[in-house]
C-alpha cells in the first residue's frame, strides 16, 4: 500500500508539472503575452514597456523556472485589470462554482443511480426503455440550450424560479439540473451496466435461493460489488461538472469561477483565465488519485501494491 | 459449417430482413443525420434566403411571418435575418467543424498511439505521459484557453478541437496495438521480414480500426457540442458566419421578446446529437464485444 500511494502520488506530481508546462507553452503560442494584455491599437512604446516589466523579454527558459518557483509559492500573479492577487479572486469565486457543482452532483447521483439500478432490474421491459429514452434525452441535450429552456419554462413564463444570479436557496435549483443532466445519464448508464454484470452472477441465485428478499440482495450484495465502476466515473464526472460550470455560470449568471474566466477571456485577463485552468487541472488529477485509493477499500480485490 | 449458420448469412432474403431488423431501432435517427448532412452539403439550394442578408423592416419577427411577400418560416433575428436559413448554414458549420476536427485528432491520436503499443520503451513513456497529462486537463477548457490565445474563428476551433481529443483516441490506439502484437500472426509476419510499416500499416490497423470508428462516432456528437459551446460563448465561429452555438446565445438575449431565436437551433444541436449518440451506441454495442448490452 506504502509503495502504490508513493507510486500513485509521484506519478500526480508528474502530471501536475507537465499540466503547468503545457499551459505556460500554450501561452507562448502566439508569441509573447504582453500582445493578448495590451488592448488593440497599443503603441510600439507601451508594448516594450509592458513586456519589460512583466519580465518576458528574458530568456524563456529563465521565465519558465520564474513561473514554476512563483507556483510554489502559490503566488498566482496579479489580476491585470483588477490590480489584486488572483489568489484572492479565486478564493472569493470558489464557493459559489462548489455550490453550484454539489448541487448538480446531488442531482445527478440521486436521479441517475436509481434510474441505472431500475433498468438494469427491469431489463427489456417497457419502463426500461422509456428511462433509457430519458437517459439519452439527458445526454444529448447541451447544456446552454437546456438552461435557457428551463429558464423560458420556470422563470419567464411560470415565474417560479429565479431566472438568474445568486438568491437563496431556489436559485440553485436550475442551473443545478442542467449541469447535472449529462452527468446524470453517465451514472445511469454506469450503474446499468454494473447491475447487469452482477446480475448474472451466481451468488445472487444463491442469495435468491437462500430466500433472500431480492430488494435486500440488490443493497447489500450487488451494489456493494457495482461500487467500482461508480467511483471510478465519479473522478471524472465531479472534473466535468467543473469544466461544464464554465457555460452553466454564463447562461443563469452565476458568480462562480466559470463566469469568472469566460470574463477574463474577453477582459484578456490572462494569469485568472490561466489560474482556473491549472485550479481544475489539479483538481482532476487530486480526485483521480483519491478515487484510485478508495477502489482498494470499497474492492478488497484490488491489491494496491501490484502484487497478487 | 452448421447449416444454421449458412441460410442465417447468405440467403439474401434472409439477411435483408436481419438488417431491417438490426436497423429497426435506429432509422429514424439515421434519417436525422442524413437529413441534417444533406442540408449541409445543399445548403446554398435548400436556403431560401442569403442567411446574412438583413431586413431591418422584419426585425425580430415570429416564425411564419410574411413582410413585404417574402415568408419567414421559422421568424427572424434581431437584425431581421432569415432564422432557417443561418439554421441551415449553421448546420454546414456545426458538421464541418466536427468531421475536421474529429479527423485531425482521429489520426494523430491513432498514430502515437499505435507508435507507443508497437515501439514501446522511451515512446511510449512520452507518449503515454503526456496523454495522461491532456487527459487531465478538462477539454473544455484547455480549448478555451488556447482559442484565448490564438484567437477564435473557423480555423482555430477544428485546430484546438483536434488538438486537445486526440488522447482519447491515443489510449485507445494503444492499449489495442498492445494486444494484437501478442498475437502469433504478428511474429509470424515479422519473421517473414515485414518491416514496421507494412505490421502497422497490413496487421495492426485493421485489426484496431474498428474500435477507433467507435471512439470516433461518439467524439463526434462531442465536438459538436463543443464547437456550439465555443461559439455560445464567442470563442468559436465569428459573426456574421452562421453557427447554431452564436445564434442561442444571441436569442438568450431576447427570451422574453422572441422565444425561437434561442429555441430552433438549440432543437438543431439537440436532434443531431441525439442522433448521433444513438448511432455511436449502436456501433459500440455491435463492435466493442466487452460492451453488455
Amino acid at each position: 500500500m506504502g509503495r502504490f500511494l508513493l507510486r500513485r502520488l509521484i506519478q500526480s506530481a508528474v502530471a501536475i508539472l507537465g499540466t503547468i508546462t503545457l499551459v505556460f507553452f500554450i501561452q507562448r503560442l502566439a508569441g509573447d503575452p504582453t500582445l493578448l494584455m495590451l488592448p488593440e491599437g497599443a503603441t510600439r512604446q507601451d508594448i516594450e514597456t509592458l513586456r519589460h516589466q512583466l519580465g518576458f523579454d528574458r530568456p524563456l527558459a529563465i521565465q519558465y523556472l520564474d513561473y514554476l518557483a512563483q507556483l510554489a509559492r502559490f503566488d498566482l500573479g496579479q489580476s491585470l485589470v483588477q490590480r489584486v492577487p488572483v489568489l484572492d479572486i479565486i478564493v472569493a469565486r470558489l464557493p459559489y462554482t462548489l455550490y453550484l457543482a454539489g448541487s448538480a452532483l446531488l442531482v445527478a447521483v440521486g436521479i441517475g443511480l436509481p434510474v441505472g439500478i431500475v433498468m438494469a432490474v427491469r431489463r427489456d421491459t417497457k419502463l426500461e426503455r422509456v428511462l433509457m429514452a430519458l437517459v439519452l434525452v439527458g445526454q444529448s441535450m447541451p447544456t446552454f440550450w437546456s438552461g435557457i429552456l428551463l429558464i423560458l419554462l420556470f422563470a419567464v413564463t411560470l415565474g417560479a424560479m429565479p431566472s438568474s444570479g445568486v438568491d437563496g436557496l431556489r436559485s440553485v435549483v436550475l442551473p443545478a439540473i442542467a449541469l447535472g443532466a449529462l452527468t446524470m445519464a453517465t451514472y445511469a448508464r454506469v450503474a446499468r451496466t454494473a447491475v447487469l454484470e452482477e446480475l448474472g452472477r451466481d451468488y445472487v441465485s444463491a442469495a435468491q435461493a437462500k430466500g433472500l428478499l431480492f430488494r435486500s440482495v440488490i443493497s447489500r450484495h450487488i451494489l456493494r460489488n457495482a461500487a467500482t465502476p461508480i467511483i471510478t466515473i465519479s473522478a471524472l464526472e465531479i472534473a466535468n461538472l467543473l469544466a461544464g460550470a464554465v457555460i452553466v455560470e454564463t447562461v443563469f449568471a452565476w458568480p462562480g469561477l466559470g463566469q469568472l474566466a469566460v470574463q477574463s477571456i474577453a477582459a484578456r485577463d490572462f494569469p485568472i483565465v490561466q489560474s482556473i485552468v491549472l485550479l481544475s487541472a489539479f483538481v482532476s488529477i487530486a480526485l483521480n488519485l483519491a478515487a484510485d485509493i478508495l477502489y482498494s477499500v470499497v474492492d478488497p480485490r484490488i491489491r494496491l501494491d501490484g502484487v497478487a | 459449417m452448421s447449416e444454421a449458420v449458412i441460410p442465417s448469412i447468405a440467403h439474401p432474403a434472409r439477411l435483408r430482413t436481419r438488417i431491417a431488423r438490426e436497423l429497426r431501432p435506429i432509422w429514424p435517427f439515421l434519417l436525422i443525420f442524413v437529413g441534417f448532412a444533406l442540408i449541409a452539403l445543399l445548403a446554398p439550394l435548400v436556403a431560401p434566403y442569403n442567411p446574412n442578408s438583413q431586413n431591418l423592416l422584419a426585425r425580430l419577427k415570429p416564425p411564419g411571418t410574411t413582410v413585404r411577400n417574402v415568408l419567414y418560416l421559422l421568424g427572424t433575428d434581431e437584425v431581421g435575418r432569415d432564422l432557417l436559413s443561418r439554421l441551415i448554414y449553421g448546420a454546414r458549420v456545426s458538421l464541418m467543424v466536427a468531421l475536421l476536427s474529429v479527423l485531425v485528432s482521429t489520426t494523430l491520436g491513432t498514430v502515437l498511439g499505435m507508435i507507443a503499443g508497437f515501439y514501446r520503451g522511451v515512446a511510449e513513456i512520452i507518449i503515454m505521459r503526456l496523454v495522461d497529462i491532456v487527459l487531465s486537463i478538462p477539454a473544455i477548457l484547455l480549448a478555451i484557453i488556447t482559442i484565448a490565445v490564438l484567437g477564435p474563428g473557423l480555423h482555430n476551433v477544428v485546430v484546438v478541437l483536434g488538438f486537445t481529443r486526440w488522447p482519447r483516441y491515443a489510449r485507445v490506439a494503444y492499449g489495442q496495438t498492445l494486444a494484437v502484437m501478442g498475437l502469433t500472426f504478428m511474429r509470424a509476419s515479422a519473421f517473414n521480414g515485414a518491416g514496421a510499416l507494412r505490421l502497422l500499416g497490413r496487421h495492426v490497423f485493421p485489426n484496431i480500426a474498428g474500435a477507433i470508428i467507435v471512439v470516433a462516432t461518439l467524439e463526434f456528437g462531442l465536438m459538436v457540442l463543443f464547437e456550439a459551446g465555443l461559439s455560445f460563448l464567442g470563442l468559436g465561429v465569428q459573426p456574421p458566419m452562421p453557427s447554431w452555438g452564436s445564434i442561442l446565445s444571441v436569442g438568450r438575449n431576447y427570451m422574453g421578446t422572441a422565444w425561437w431565436i434561442a429555441t430552433f437551433p438549440g432543437l438543431c444541436l439537440f436532434l443531431l446529437v441525439l442522433s448521433i449518440n444513438v448511432i455511436g451506441d449502436r456501433m459500440r454495442d455491435r463492435l466493442d464485444p466487452r460492451s453488455t448490452r
